[in-house]
């Protein structure tokens, strides 16, 4: 394998990998603001052993996070020195501001919440979970303006054989940050849910009557089921016009529209092939792309032909990815809203297909983030900033492909490990439930 | 003083923040290898447990502080240095993932595999770092189109390795400084022991290296000697050098880790100083050199970046003294603390 194809496979490797934990965190990071806060306001025991037993969980992920993220903040200078030159005037700013504004206020008072139960006050400590939720959720901000700027870039001139500043808030926000930056961090909140009610859901196939398990499992259902009709609607819709709006070619790939058509059908199911592109298998609704991405059953959309070959992303990749993060979305109200219905109606603790459904879609909404994520960067393919830079002009020209393969073999080796070690821990520390005292645990059920 | 200058001199202080509160967690980190039982290794962990995520931040604040001032810099450093910085970045992962591992579960096998990788990933920095210091300060080979010509064996020159031997006899030296602050007892006074051959051999290495340096790097001492400002820091680094051993003999552990702190930023400052205006000489022909002007941003992205750095760091110091505050003192082992939060409960 040559270099440049070295090079991409290890930027998916290490921000595939990476992009497991953050949403983990994001997501859990909110429901510990709103266990402490009950916790803490209603004085209320069960609460803070969530809030204790969901924060183990926090801290192991965040360290993963951490740990694979300084890769990130380093590789487009090892691997991507080319890019780096040519994006360097407007690229690296963002990702210093999230280190000043985020990931600062983030680590600072993670030390805090993790070390400082009992040494500060109740108010302070609440203050430290608030404010590492608020650093990770500013440091998504920072780092989706970064990525949506190579997506859709304004504010900018090329001169000096460079992308040159000439507006900051204009590339801040460029058409995509905004629709890209809620549909990635309600996707983390989804996460946060779904890995909270899974956990809870354990522990009730075990002890319907558990007190921890029916809060944490209350809480999550609650956020759960409000996060995860948001993030389809409104913000997925959102995300989706802005794409047809301003990367056709993307829109038509994750949507399979090889030809260019008026009253465009919106593709549920079907098996693409590149070669040339076309669709078998196919189910669709008439119409109905052309009226979600702009309003009218009617309208003309872009189909692949209107572009020329060299400028078409990869077909069978987007389209598959795409669609399944779009079903597994739809699934993520299915489930939480059926939880919701036997939660109200007293049945949801006792019934063992609702918990075990809910236990094995814990994995489902990181899946569906990965699957976001290659439909947004395969689909932005061939460009590494679209319509400026072509990825196969970015990378670094005096590394070699046996010193990429070298640590891309190394790095695939550690991040085995450290998978297989970081789920061994989670596993092992969410099976073992916190000890209520008899009295808060018979009231709790009452 | 234009922008690049500011520039300049803000990429130093990123950089002195992290090797001063970095430092010290490297340091504690290779003295860890040698503790000498469990109460003694949570003591080590615990001491930097709830400060040194955020001190690790200003390395990946300095970062893309480079990559949005200099980014030619950012790339052609980065990409030549590969395989080194590699290796930096597996150091690191094992660190950060050993803190945060090791004492979630109680195998005899699992501490100790962690208590190696924290270890070894807190030393491989502590040398890696000194060495690509080392390297930048002797010149690497950078073409006229501001491009990498060299190799990996080419980063590890004898002056380079000697540069990364003061660290990693710095950063040990900083981390026992801090470690006796937050020890007690036996630990306490090995490290009251300690400092002292460990600051002979920090002097040791850095005279040696400073010598070298006269042959090996002889244009960073060009036009500087009459400089007042590189006399003051020189100065300023003798004096703080020279407290260490005199306070500590002292008692006053806490103000030999001042010392230690204002001795690592002034030695910064000077090769800063010596540096200037470049920032990576090219062995190759002087004319080639990286400087803050032929590898920097545009003045708009310069300026940006000020008001985010003026906005942003006032608060980072303050809420960072916060924390420090509310952490203060002894560590005492088995008292609570997130690295020891027993598992207090049985499987359901």
């Amino acid at each position: 394998m040559d270099a440049l194809t070295l090079a991409r496979l290890q930027f998916a490797v290490t921000a595939g990998f990476h992009f497991l934990f953050p949403p983990i965190t994001i997501g859990l990071g909110w429901l510990l603001v709103l266990a402490e806060w009950f916790g803490w306001r209603k004085q209320d025991a069960v609460y803070v052993e969530v809030a204790k037993f969901f924060g183990r969980l926090f801290a192991i992920t965040f360290a993963v996070g951490v740990a694979t993220g300084i890769v990130m903040e380093f590789q487009f200078g090892t691997n991507w020195s080319a890019y780096s030159k040519f994006v360097g005037d407007i690229f690296g700013a963002p990702l210093a501001a999230e280190g000043v504004f985020a990931f600062f206020l983030e680590s600072t008072f993670l030390g805090l919440y993790l070390w400082g139960r009992g040494r500060v006050s109740k108010g302070l400590h609440w203050f430290s979970a608030l404010m590492v939720a608020v650093g990770a959720t500013l440091s998504a901000f920072w780092i989706i303006v970064a990525n949506s700027w190579q997506q859709t870039p304004t504010g900018y001139v090329v001169r000096n054989g460079r992308a040159e500043l000439v507006d900051f808030w204009a590339a801040v926000w460029n058409p995509s940050t905004l629709p890209r930056y809620f549909h990635t961090v309600v996707g983390a909140l989804v996460v946060g849910a779904f890995v909270m009610a899974g956990v809870a859901a354990w522990h009730l196939l075990r002890d319907p009557a558990s007190a921890f398990a029916r809060k944490s499992m209350k809480l999550a259902v609650a956020w759960g089921l409000l996060v995860s009709c948001l993030e389809v609607m409104p913000f997925g819709h959102l995300h989706a016009q802005q794409v047809a709006r301003t990367q056709p070619e993307k829109f038509a790939a994750i949507e399979g529209l090889y030809t260019s058509q008026t009253g465009a059908p919106l593709v549920l199911f079907a098996v693409p092939f590149s070669e040339p592109p076309r669709l078998k298998g196919t189910l669709e609704i008439p119409g109905l792309l052309s009226w979600m991405a702009f309003g009218d059953t009617g309208a003309h959309v872009q189909g692949l032909d209107r572009f020329p070959p060299e400028n078409r992303p990869p077909l069978w990749l987007t389209f598959v990815s795409f669609h399944n993060m779009v079903a597994l979305g739809v699934w993520f109200i299915a489930i939480m809203a059926w939880a919701a219905w036997q939660w109200y109606r007293g049945l949801l603790w006792t019934d063992r297909r609702t918990l075990r459904a809910l236990l094995v879609s814990l994995p489902l909404p990181v899946v569906a983030c990965q699957l976001g994520w290659v439909a947004a960067e395969v689909g932005r393919q061939p460009w590494i900033v679209y319509g400026l830079l072509r990825t196969g002009q970015a990378h670094s020209p005096t590394v070699t492909a046996a010193e990429i393969a070298l640590s891309l073999g190394l790095f695939g080796l550690v991040y085995l490990a450290l998978g297989a070690l970081w789920l061994t821990l989670m596993v092992k520390k969410a099976r073992v439930a916190p000890r209520l005292p008899a009295a808060e645990q018979a009231r709790a059920a009452a | 003083m234009d922008l690049n200058v500011v520039w300049f001199v803000l990429v130093g202080v990123l950089i002195a923040g992290y090797a001063v509160l970095d430092g010290f967690d490297l340091g504690v980190g290779v003295l860890s290898l040698l503790a000498r039982d469990e109460q003694e290794r949570q003591v080590h962990l615990k001491s930097i447990g709830p400060v040194w995520d955020g001190n690790e931040v200003w390395l990946l604040t300095g970062g893309g502080a480079l990559f949005a001032a200099f980014p030619v810099v950012y790339a052609t450093v980065f990409s030549g240095f590969y395989l080194a910085l590699m290796l930096l970045l597996l150091a690191l992962i094992a660190r950060a993932v050993a803190l945060e591992f090791r004492s979630q579960l109680d195998g005899a096998a699992w501490r100790r595999g962690f208590d190696l990788a924290f270890g070894v990933g807190s030393l491989l920095p502590a040398v890696l770092l000194g060495v690509a210091v080392g390297n930048v300060l002797r010149g690497v080979p950078v073409t006229a189109a501001q491009e990498w010509a060299g190799s990996f064996l080419g980063l590890l020159h004898p002056y380079p390795v000697l540069v990364g031997l003061v660290s990693l006899s710095m950063f040990t030296m900083h981390g026992a400084l801090w470690l006796r602050m937050k020890s007690e007892g036996a630990l306490e006074a090995r490290m009251a022991r300690w400092i002292p051959r460990l600051w002979g051999a920090f002097v040791a290495t850095y005279a040696i290296a400073t010598a070298a340096s006269l042959v090996e790097a002889p244009h960073l001492f060009a036009g500087v000697l009459a400089n007042p400002l590189f006399l003051a820091l020189t100065l300023l680094v003798v004096a703080s050098i020279a407290a260490i051993p005199a306070l500590s003999r002292r008692g006053a552990a806490g103000k030999a880790f001042l010392a230690s702190s204002v001795a690592i930023v002034s030695m910064i400052l000077v090769a800063a100083v010596s540096m200037f205006p470049r920032l990576v000489p090219s062995s190759i022909d002087p004319a080639n050199s990286l400087t803050i002007y032929n590898a920097s941003s545009s003045p708009r992205t310069l300026a940006v970046m000020l008001v985010i750095a003026l906005v942003g760091m006032p608060l980072v110091i303050g809420y960072t003294v916060l924390v420090y505050r509310v952490f203060r003192g002894k560590v005492r082992p088995g008292t609570g603390g997130h690295y020891d939060e027993p598992v207090r409960a049985v499987p359901s």
